[in-house]
């Protein structure tokens, strides 16, 4: 059995029926996309961990994600989502939801000793 | 019904009265601890100059500290210790399969518990012990302070006639192989023959078992890739502190038990967690594993060893 393509299939279909893929790159914000910031440090995402992010079905959206300390990583396996957040530069994540739900996503990328608590809720609304 | 059909049958109702928990892979193959057993049935097959047996140990985290999930975190690596020194046929080699101690924040930390355990293992009785980082280990600083200590974190040997290769999956704490050991797994490769017995050694699944739990290596399937040509391939690895047995393809992938606290199944619950010690059952899903390795028949048997007081 191959797992990697079960998952990357898996991934397909997922960000498929949410409207996706996410991407991430260096391209800004679009017109007509809403801009949420978002700050990881260690061990948590603001928003994110504590108050959700909340974003609205159907409206497209950019998060600007940068760090404060070190590298973190930003996954989300429902949403389609895994990039690398890199110190010194805004990492943008464009999404365009079409589903309702609550979605977790988590830092990917080891920071450190609360690495494994480092997660986060979207909300789509 | 052929001859090796009937002696397979008997041969796996001995495993059952024996000890342990035994995963057989390949044909013809007799655990150690069954040894006895096979021969007065007449079924033990004359023991190869080249067979031998190795002892992974996993995931001792030295530093971990919290009493909810092991009260004796502090003992618990010389626990494993005195355990194999305590075995009456001493392994041919001892291989740490990473986490051999538990993040820390601190540089200097990290390097007072590297120490701290290198001078418990320094006890062992085996002549040959190898290491391997964790993410714990590696993931903060690239593997700067393991390798000030244990040296590569990637390498190969060759033991009796099997490849032994180790691969680091951690020193990037993205939890990849990266490209430049992807190219040298991929030379490395290239020099054994396509039959040659090939083991592998690493710290997190080369699969996606789990990626919301980390329980994956990003670039894992190009590993996987260059492996599958290789006919006699086994992945020994730990990170997610249980025993579990996956096949890719006809490679077949052994995870370990950690020495200091176990972890869930993966997705058995919302969130991964340390599983809380059992007053009850002490040491409860903690152990070791032996590896019975034949050589002349590209097989290995693997018996798992509970962690006892």
């Amino acid at each position: 059995m191959q797992y990697s393509k079960i998952f990357s299939a898996a991934l397909f279909l997922t960000s498929s029926a949410l409207a996706l893929p996410a991407f991430a790159n260096s391209t800004p914000p679009q017109p007509g996309e809403v801009v949420i910031q978002v700050v990881a440090k260690q061990f948590d995402f603001t928003p994110g961990s504590e108050t959700p992010i909340t974003l609205k079905k159907g409206q497209p959206v950019v998060l600007a994600v940068t760090t404060q300390d070190r590298k973190h990583g930003f996954f989300s396996e429902e949403l389609g989502i895994d990039e690398v957040i890199t110190p010194g530069q805004v990492n943008y994540i464009h999404l365009n939801p079409t589903q309702v739900g609550t979605f977790t996503f988590h830092c990917s990328v080891f920071c450190g000793s609360g690495h494994d608590g480092m997660q986060g809720t979207i909300i789509i609304q | 019904m052929t001859k090796n059909d009937v002696d397979r049958r008997k041969f796996l109702k001995l495993v059952g009265l024996g000890g342990g928990v035994v995963f057989a892979s390949g044909l013809g193959i007799y655990p150690r601890i069954a040894k006895a057993a096979a021969n007065s049935a007449g079924l033990l097959r004359t023991q190869a100059d080249s067979d031998f047996y190795f002892v992974q140990l996993s995931d001792t985290h030295l530093g971990f500290n919290n009493p909810l999930v092991n009260p004796n975190s502090d003992k618990t690596l010389q626990l494993a210790v005195d355990a194999v020194n305590g075995l009456d046929d001493q392994p041919d080699f001892i291989m740490f399969t990473g986490d051999l101690t538990d993040i820390t924040d601190d540089d200097q930390e990290r390097r007072k518990r590297l120490a701290a355990f290198q001078a418990i293992v320094k006890n062992l009785k085996c002549p040959m012990v190898k290491f391997m980082p964790g993410e714990h280990d590696a993931s903060l600083d690239n593997g700067a302070a393991y390798k000030e200590f244990f040296g590569d974190t990637f390498y190969t040997f060759d033991y009796k006639g099997i490849h032994f290769v180790v691969v680091d999956n951690v020193s990037d704490p993205t939890g990849s192989i990266g490209t430049a050991q992807l190219a040298w797994l991929k030379t490395t490769l290239s020099k054994f023959g396509t039959n040659d017995p090939i083991v592998v050694f690493t710290h997190r699944p080369l699969f996606p078992l789990n990626p919301n739990w980390d329980w994956w290596t990003k670039d894992g399937q190009q590993a996987i890739d260059l492996l599958m040509p290789y006919t006699n391939v086994s992945v020994f690895y730990g990170h997610i502190h249980q025993n579990l047995t996956v096949a890719t393809g006809h490679i077949q992938h052994y995870s370990a038990r950690s020495t200091m606290f176990a972890l869930p199944v993966s997705g058995s619950v919302p969130t991964k967690k340390q599983i809380p010690w059992d007053p009850a059952h002490p040491y409860a899903g903690l152990g070791y594993r032996e590896v019975t390795a034949m050589p002349d028949d590209a097989s290995y048997t693997n018996q798992e060893f509970p962690l006892q007081s």
